[in-house]
């Protein structure tokens, strides 16, 4: 056996977890896609967020607790690399536009803090209490949810940090090494890829949406589901907004990023002028100041989403020693994913909450 | 270091750069404009503050970008010049202001 | 602007300008959107408004021009000045910003005609204030009538830097030096080339009357040069380089005082609309860029047109004769023309096409850039200029592992600046194709996306 563990896919959640299982002193390969492979990881809007996730279940809601609890310390430990990550966690914003908004948020945010035994801290803040915090807010936003537990993170850095932390830790990436099929032989699996073959005794698939299919061939049926969200991008401004918000933040180049949206469109991460022109109609409304600002991109992203929209962590039953992870929200779960995820990878003692995420819940 | 070279060119179009007027031929681009004048550089980057003159001239380089009657990173190059514009260099990233009201 | 069109066209240089002229005169309902004041494109640029100064000095290709942009003038279809195209896509849906205003257009033909631009030459303290490309100093006399005094260098290669010099000379320009940076050995090399290029004589007639020109006024002229930078602190004071003697020895450690350094290794095609559109790209090793794979007529795909410069560099004749021949295909695919004339014309217009490609393998061949100077020698030297980024940044960042450009660029913001990559993209593949042994073509190249020319959120939301 050349490895103990073959992390398939190096995207966020791939090298979270590669990291994580160097740190438990695994032998690990990460093989990753192509230059142009779908990536979530490329495309998101780097929150780390709380707010919303898991208010209708209560499993996630927690995990997004552990997992927003740990990331100070991943944080801390991505210095070493000297990459800039620019995480922040000073809370952030999420903006009603009228009142129906407004009480289906309050309803929201309330069973959230239920779900998480009031673990999660929230408040719900009117126009002019928001306005002493974000000045630059515009009279259509009638109030907002702030939740001093959100931050952000620049997410294209922590890609680059976690990939120069694994190989420090003496994980083996490669990229341009599409799989292309796994095989179990004799108590270990043999993974055919574009730059050759190579064995481990487990397998941890982190494909993002490749994972249905790679999950096929080893008897796993994932359910996962595309969803685009078009993301617009400006030239850099000077400093203006303190926190992050659900659909506008300001990073730490000065660029605003904005978003975004939700649409079924199956495999096309393209962008279409209807759908910016209504993102930058809502970022406009809520901040009159960015009307001038000049855009410098806008992208497609596909989200990995599942049935239920919460994460996927399931070990194969015909073929043990094969996990599948797969979720959205990888920036925000990063921090678990290379911490108590990879217990329950190894086998070591875990945190029971992980075992709600089986697929087992889409039986019933 | 750049001049006219038709003496029939009159200079008949006043701008203002970085807060002192001149006279300019009408029809020619604001970085042509900067050139004539003698800047020493018409940007100072976001990124390192480093200075900047036009590049291409064509619009496709950016590194013209310049404040132009208040609007900030916009292509000098691709901009002719009209009576009466405020010129200014581009100091670093744009800086936004908001049109505040009594909450 | 109607929200759409039989037959839209972007860019009103001479692919533009005669696609539009042939395509209207067959009855075609034609609309033509272009960035610049005036028609003409790159080389007839404000040919219409020019001053006799400007003639005389431009000579007489930049007049005949005038000849087309007449034409075009009275062509009988819409045209739209200082209008931007924005957003380009697979459906040819066409985003135009027009005095602040967004229009949406849909075309049921559209043609990319958007041209070419400089190649980036990433030399040592290319960002300095006073190093701008020698297209640069022609616009400025084209666009605004002026013209560098001071110590002027012209660097580089290609046949555009040679005429720039003849055309300052004319103009009174002193010019210090002109180095020329094409290898030792190009011209014989690339002879075999020549034969096929007997047909296009004229231009090696023309290309030899500018040296004869440059040569007759005596400017210091620098063969085979080798470590050209640029060197400075607030802006360029000195251009340094090493160079061979007639008799082929090489001088180092030339240098020279300079308050304005025009560069140039070549144009290449801006494929940027093209990509959007999602037509096809290949690498182009003979032209050293990425070409848009079309056919004769300029033809990406049913209705998707790419011709001129835009799709691969041909100049001007090439690209008046390419952009009539797709006017023609457009009218023939709109049953407007009957099939006789279709015959007999598109083989006429094909035939003077390929004769006047026939020199384009040689010139291709002899201008070559050297290898040196499309990835830089020093670690420190600027490769992505909006956002800083040095050639030992991207360095670090393939030994990670990237898997390309794309991923590259997301490590480093090579590319992520207002320009999008348009300076830097064919210098970050070629880094990247070196450093991990792969090939142009498997390397690949910067996405693009929209938008394609500056947009504001404010301009984009009340459509
Ligand atoms: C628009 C948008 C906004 C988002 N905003 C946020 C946010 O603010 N906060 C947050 O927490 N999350 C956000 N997300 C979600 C987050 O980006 C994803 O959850 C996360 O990036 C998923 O990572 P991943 O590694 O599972 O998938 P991906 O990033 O898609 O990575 C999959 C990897 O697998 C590789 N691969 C694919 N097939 C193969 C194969 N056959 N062999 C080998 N390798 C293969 C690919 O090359 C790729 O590198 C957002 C997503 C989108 C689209
Ligand atoms: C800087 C420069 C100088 C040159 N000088 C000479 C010369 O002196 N002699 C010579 O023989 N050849 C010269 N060439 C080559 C010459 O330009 C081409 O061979 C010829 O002009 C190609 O014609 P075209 O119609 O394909 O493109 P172009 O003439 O380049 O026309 C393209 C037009 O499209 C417009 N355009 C581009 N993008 C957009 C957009 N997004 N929205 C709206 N409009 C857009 C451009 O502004 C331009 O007007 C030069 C090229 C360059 C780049
Ligand atoms: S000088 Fe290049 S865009 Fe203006």
């Amino acid at each position: 056996m050349q490895y103990d563990v073959i992390v398939i896919g190096g995207g966020m959640v791939g090298a979270a977890t590669a990291y994580g299982l160097a740190k438990q002193g695994q032998k690990v390969l990460v093989l990753d896609g192509e230059d142009l492979t779908l990536s979530a990881s490329k495309a998101n809007f780097g929150l780390v967020w709380v707010q919303g996730k898991g208010w209708d279940h209560a499993p996630y809601a927690q995990w997004c607790q552990i997992a927003t609890n740990l990331w100070p310390e991943l944080s801390d430990e991505l210095k070493a690399t000297q990459v800039d990550i620019s995480y922040q966690r000073r809370g952030g914003f999420d903006f009603c536009i009228n009142e129906q908004e407004w009480q289906e948020r309050e309803s929201m945010m309330s069973a959230l803090w239920k779900n998480t035994d009031g673990m999660f801290e929230y408040e719900m803040l009117n126009h002019s209490k928001l306005k002493k915090m974000i000045p630059e807010i515009s009279k259509s936003v009638i109030g907002a949810s702030f939740s001093p537990q959100d931050g952000h993170v620049d997410p294209l850095a922590l890609l680059q940090a976690l990939c120069k932390a694994m190989q420090n830790l003496g994980v083996t990436y490669m990229g341009n090494c599409l799989v292309e099929a796994i095989t179990p032989t004799h108590g270990e699996y043999v993974v055919k890829g574009a730059k050759g073959v190579f064995t481990a005794g487990k397998i941890v698939l982190c494909a993002g949406l490749a994972n249905g299919q790679l999950g096929e061939q080893l008897g796993m049926n994932i359910p996962v589901v595309a969803e685009r969200g078009q993301v617009l991008i400006t030239e850099r401004l000077k400093p203006f907004l303190k926190w992050p918000t659900l659909n506008v933040r300001q990073t730490a180049q000065g660029t605003v990023q904005i978003g975004d949206s939700h649409e079924d469109v199956g495999l096309n991460d393209g962008t279409t002028p209807e759908v910016l022109k209504q993102i930058a109609q809502r970022a406009v409304l809520m901040f009159p100041l960015l009307s001038s600002v000049h855009l410098v991109r806008a992208w497609g992203g596909l989200r990995i989403l599942t049935p239920d929209g919460n994460p996927i962590y399931q070990q194969s039953t015909s073929n043990p020693g094969v996990f599948s992870v797969t979720c959205h929200s990888g920036v925000t779960l990063a921090a678990a994913h290379a911490g108590p995820l990879c217990d329950w990878i190894l086998g070591d003692s875990y945190l029971p909450v992980i075992e709600q995420f089986s697929m087992d819940r889409f039986d019933v | 270091m750049f001049k006219v070279l038709d003496d029939n060119h009159e200079f008949d179009t006043q701008i203002s750069f970085d807060g002192k007027d001149h006279l300019v031929p009408s029809n020619i681009t604001v970085a042509a404009a900067a050139l004539l004048i003698g800047v020493k550089s018409i940007r100072e980057t976001p990124v390192t503050g480093a200075k900047r003159m036009p590049l291409c001239m064509m619009g496709v380089c950016y590194e013209c970008l310049m404040k132009i009657d208040g609007v900030g990173n916009q292509r000098s190059c691709q901009t002719l010049v009209r009576q009466g514009m405020v010129i200014e260099r581009q100091i670093g990233a744009t800086e936004v202001e908001a049109e505040y009201y009594e909450a | 602007m109607k929200p759409s069109y039989e037959l839209l066209i972007i860019g009103a240089g001479p692919a533009g300008m005669s696609a539009a002229c042939e395509a209207a005169r067959n009855g075609v309902a034609v609309c033509v959107i272009d960035d610049q004041p005036e028609p003409g494109g790159q080389i007839y640029r404000n040919a219409s408004r020019a001053t006799d100064k400007q003639n005389q000095v431009l000579g007489k290709d930049y007049q005949q021009g005038k000849n087309l942009v007449d034409d075009f003038k009275s062509y009988g279809g819409e045209y739209y000045a200082n209008a931007s195209v924005w957003h380009v896509d697979a459906n040819n849906q066409v985003g135009v910003i027009k005095a602040g205003k967004n229009y949406f257009i849909s075309a049921k033909n559209l043609v990319i005609a958007s041209g070419a631009q400089e190649r980036a030459m990433p030399i040592p303290g290319w960002q300095l204030p006073g190093v701008m490309y020698a297209g640069a100093g022609q616009i400025l006399f084209k666009g605004s009538g002026i013209v560098p005094t001071g110590e002027l260098v012209l660097a580089g290669t290609g046949p555009l830097l040679l005429l720039l010099a003849s055309q300052y000379l004319h103009a009174g320009v002193k010019i210090k030096a002109i180095l020329d940076t094409t290898p030792k050995g190009r011209i014989v090399k690339s002879l075999d080339k020549l034969f096929s290029g007997v047909q296009g004589y004229e231009y090696l007639i023309k290309g030899a009357s500018l040296l004869r020109h440059i040569k007759a006024a005596k400017v210091p002229y620098y063969k085979h040069v080798e470590g050209l930078c640029a060197v400075g602190v607030e802006r360029v004071e000195k251009v340094s380089f090493a160079s061979a003697t007639k008799a082929g020895r090489k001088v180092a450690n030339i240098s020279l005082d300079v308050d304005t350094l025009l560069l140039h290794q070549g144009i290449i095609p801006n494929t940027r609309l093209a990509r959007a559109a999602q037509c096809e790209t290949t690498w182009d090793a003979q032209q050293s860029c990425w070409i848009v794979a079309t056919n004769e007529y300029g033809l990406c795909r049913q209705n998707t047109y790419v011709v001129g410069d835009a799709a691969r560099v041909m100049g001007a004749v090439a690209s008046r004769i390419q952009g009539r021949l797709c006017g023609l295909h457009v009218a023939q695919s709109l049953t407007k023309v009957d099939s006789h004339s279709w015959q007999v014309w598109h083989k006429d217009l094909l035939k003077k096409l390929r004769k006047e490609n026939a020199i384009r393998p040689f010139l291709d061949a002899v201008y070559q850039p050297a290898d040196a100077y499309l990835i830089p020698q020093q670690d420190d030297v600027i490769v992505c200029r909006c956002e800083e980024v040095t050639l030992s940044d991207i360095q670090d960042a393939v030994r990670l592992g990237c898997q390309g450009p794309n991923q590259v660029k997301s490590y480093t913001r090579c590319g992520m600046g207002p320009c999008q990559g348009t300076q830097c993209s064919n210098t970050l593949s070629h880094i990247v194709a070196k450093q991990s042994n792969m090939p142009m073509a498997q390397v690949g190249e910067l996405r693009v996306r929209s938008p394609l020319s500056p947009i504001t959120l404010g301009q984009i939301a009340d459509l």
